[in-house]
């Protein structure tokens, strides 16, 4: 079984974000960054199944600067077999049709019978790559699955529907599913995966890149949040509060 | 609160290597998603958390320096230091455990085992199926203990052993005590497993410190272990000591990431707690601490970080080890206390980290050398004349 997994370098989910001085960038100077933590639920479910088949190969993809053959090691030292860094500094601006032009060029050649990617990059949180690389490569999607089994060339997934709904699905491999919270719990590398990472490869590739369409015009923080406010105390506040969480802040 | 991220004023994170940086942040989480949840409660509750063994042992934290053969990582003294930095950011019983471990008992075994004792025991302890303990200290000799009176005595193919250890860590859950006995040639060790005739391990209880770590008495009485259990080539106290320096190597890491833990703790609060109309951190009494104990981290992070590379370089000695566990448990007890002070009452509970730390220190501080004992050794290396006795 051979499977690919697309990972995106973010930045940590703690991050303090700053928009850059062109209003239309991420000031990345003290950014911390991580392998989008829905990609680890993609890679998770990746090396698991081939655990199970006793064989296969698990291949990591991402569309990234040079630096993100940091995260990259680090899906090796999970258990991803190989990686292929398709090399942009200009990465993070490219639009969801663009990365998702570069993946599908990058995962065309290499004959897997699956490709999983993170539900969304919490760095955008747009959910689009995904669905647009299924397309791309003419291939069933599933979104946001929470269950996977795979056999005889067919995978069950599941995926929580519009409230609460639990949808189950099968879907004729190979295909593309996007991967949830809750669908597995995302193992450590260990001191040995570590230790074996150095020794596979991560191969650099140009990327194919297609023309956006889409352009970023401007970015703004949230305003701040205002402060909190304290009603009163123990039992005798409960009708005021919730007066005002109906009244005020229309909540209830 | 935001994530831990450790305390990385000096840009030292650029002497590390990739590997280097992925074994520490991959320890890191793993501490701040299992331990710093349950730590409070264990070290209330005087329970080591046992139920982190397998995992520990999965993720090939202990042993971690030794080689693939035997089941281990084969990481370098550098990634060996930061699991133990890392770990004790969570708490100094659990680097405890780790220490004795990989250090005092996998260690011997690979350093001084005959080729049966390495394959029965090394692959089974990297994966904590096995636990083991290290008895050298004993009630009436610690800081001396070319002093000891447990003796072992050869009886056909079987050596007797009689006496008595004391504060051994890990002694209760062990499966396998590596013991020092005075033979007829000299101090020897021994692998005496549990459930051997005459052999017990009693806890200590009562302790206001590593409470979250098993400490206890040994007991041998009349005790026969097969000539097999013997190391075979190891005489004198150049065995134990040898131990010894692989494990506070470790804890000189580990003190660093103690007084990390505490010092991010005392920023963060007094960051975020107002008295007379504004933080705490704003005030320069609050300051002076602040810079202080940055400075002290730094110190102690290169100290540790200069002793793996001569390490890794074969050219550390036993007395470079000495200075660096000083230092490092010396400062990080420093900073431990100030911190406690900076939190203020809060600072008193089970809530927040340092006196926890502040508490486990004390025991670090004493144990593997205490700091004066490592004063006499640095003395004697730079004088040399030896002030112990
Ligand atoms: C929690 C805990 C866990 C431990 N785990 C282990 C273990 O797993 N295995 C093991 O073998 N041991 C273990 N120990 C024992 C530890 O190593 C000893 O406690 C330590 O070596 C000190 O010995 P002591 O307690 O007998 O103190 P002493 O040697 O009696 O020292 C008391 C004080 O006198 C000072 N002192 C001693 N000699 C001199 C001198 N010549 N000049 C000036 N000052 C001196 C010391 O610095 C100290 O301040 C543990 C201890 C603790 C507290």
């Amino acid at each position: 079984m051979k499977i690919a997994v697309c990972v995106k370098r973010v930045p940590a989910t703690d991050t303090r974000i700053k928009v850059g001085g062109d209003g239309q960038s991420i000031d990345t100077a003290q950014v911390e960054w991580i392998v989008n933590p829905y990609d680890e639920f993609a890679l998770e479910a990746a090396i698991q199944l081939r655990e199970a088949a006793g064989e296969g190969e698990v291949t990591v993809v991402c569309l990234g600067p040079a630096e993100a053959t940091s995260e990259l090691r680090k899906c090796l030292a999970v258990g991803a077999d190989k990686a292929i860094l398709l090399k942009d500094p200009e990465a993070a601006s490219h639009d969801a049709q663009v990365t998702a032009g570069a993946l599908a060029a990058a995962i065309e050649g290499l004959g897997v019978d699956l490709v999983l990617c993170g539900k969304l990059a919490v760095d955008r949180d747009q959910g689009q790559v995904g669905v647009l690389l299924a397309a791309r490569l003419g291939l069933p999607c599933v979104t946001e699955i929470k269950a996977l089994a795979v056999a005889d060339g067919m995978a069950t997934v599941e995926r929580s529907g519009d409230g609460g709904n639990r949808e189950k699905f099968e879907v004729t491999l190979p295909a593309v599913l996007t991967c949830d919270k809750g669908l597995n719990e995302p193992r450590y590398a260990s001191m040995k995966g570590i230790m074996q990472a150095k020794k596979k490869p991560i191969d650099e590739v140009e990327p194919q890149l297609g023309s956006g369409l889409l352009d970023v015009k401007s970015l703004e923080l949230p305003p701040e949040r205002a402060a909190g406010k304290i009603v009163g105390e123990g039992v005798a506040a409960v009708d005021e509060l919730v007066r005002q969480l109906h009244e005020e802040a229309k909540v209830l | 609160m935001s994530e831990y991220r450790g305390v990385d004023y000096y840009l030292l994170d650029d002497l590390l290597t990739e590997e280097e940086r992925m074994v520490r942040d991959m320890t890191r989480d793993f501490v701040s998603e299992a331990v710093m949840p349950i730590i409070g409660e264990a070290y209330e509750n005087a329970e080591f958390p046992l139920h982190l063994v397998p995992k520990i042992g999965e993720l090939g934290m202990m042993g971690a320096n030794l080689p693939e053969e035997y089941g281990c990582a084969g990481l370098g003294p550098v990634a060996y230091g930061l699991i133990n930095q890392e770990l004790e950011r969570g708490d100094s019983g659990l680097r405890s455990f780790v220490s004795v471990q990989g250090s005092l008992v996998m260690w011997p075994i690979f350093a001084y085992g005959t080729e049966e004792q390495k394959q029965r025991w090394l692959p089974a302890m990297a994966k904590g199926e096995k636990i083991g303990c290290f008895g050298l200290t004993e009630p009436d000799h610690g800081s001396n203990p070319a002093g000891m009176v447990t003796n072992a005595r050869k009886d056909g193919d079987e050596w007797v052993i009689n006496g008595a250890k004391m504060w051994i860590t890990n002694g209760t859950i062990a499966d396998v005590a590596v013991v020092w006995a005075q033979t007829d040639e000299g101090i020897q060790g021994f692998l005496v497993e549990k459930g051997t005739p005459g052999f017990s391990a009693p806890e200590q209880k009562r302790k206001f410190s590593l409470r979250a770590s098993v400490t206890s008495e040994l007991v041998f009485d009349d005790v026969r272990v097969p000539e097999s259990n013997r190391f075979p080539d190891i005489k004198g106290l150049k065995g134990p000591l040898g131990c010894l320096t692989q494990a506070r190597y470790g804890i000189a890491w580990g003190g660093m990431g103690a007084a990390m833990a505490c010092y991010d703790e005392a920023l963060d609060y007094t960051l975020n707690r107002e008295q007379f109309g504004k933080p705490l951190a704003g005030f320069q009494l609050v300051q002076q601490k602040l810079a202080n104990m940055v400075t002290e981290i730094t110190k102690g992070q290169l100290l540790a970080w200069r002793l793996g590379k001569l390490k890794e370089a074969g050219k550390a000695r036993p007395q470079h080890v000495s200075m660096a566990k000083r230092n490092n448990v010396g400062r990080a007890l420093d900073i431990a206390r100030v911190a406690r002070d900076m939190l203020g009452a809060n600072g008193i509970t089970a809530e927040y980290q340092c006196m926890r730390h502040m508490c486990n220190l004390e025991s670090v501080n004493t144990y593997e050398g205490t700091y004066d004992i490592h004063t006499l050794i640095l003395g004697q290396d730079v004088t040399g004349i030896p002030a112990f006795e």
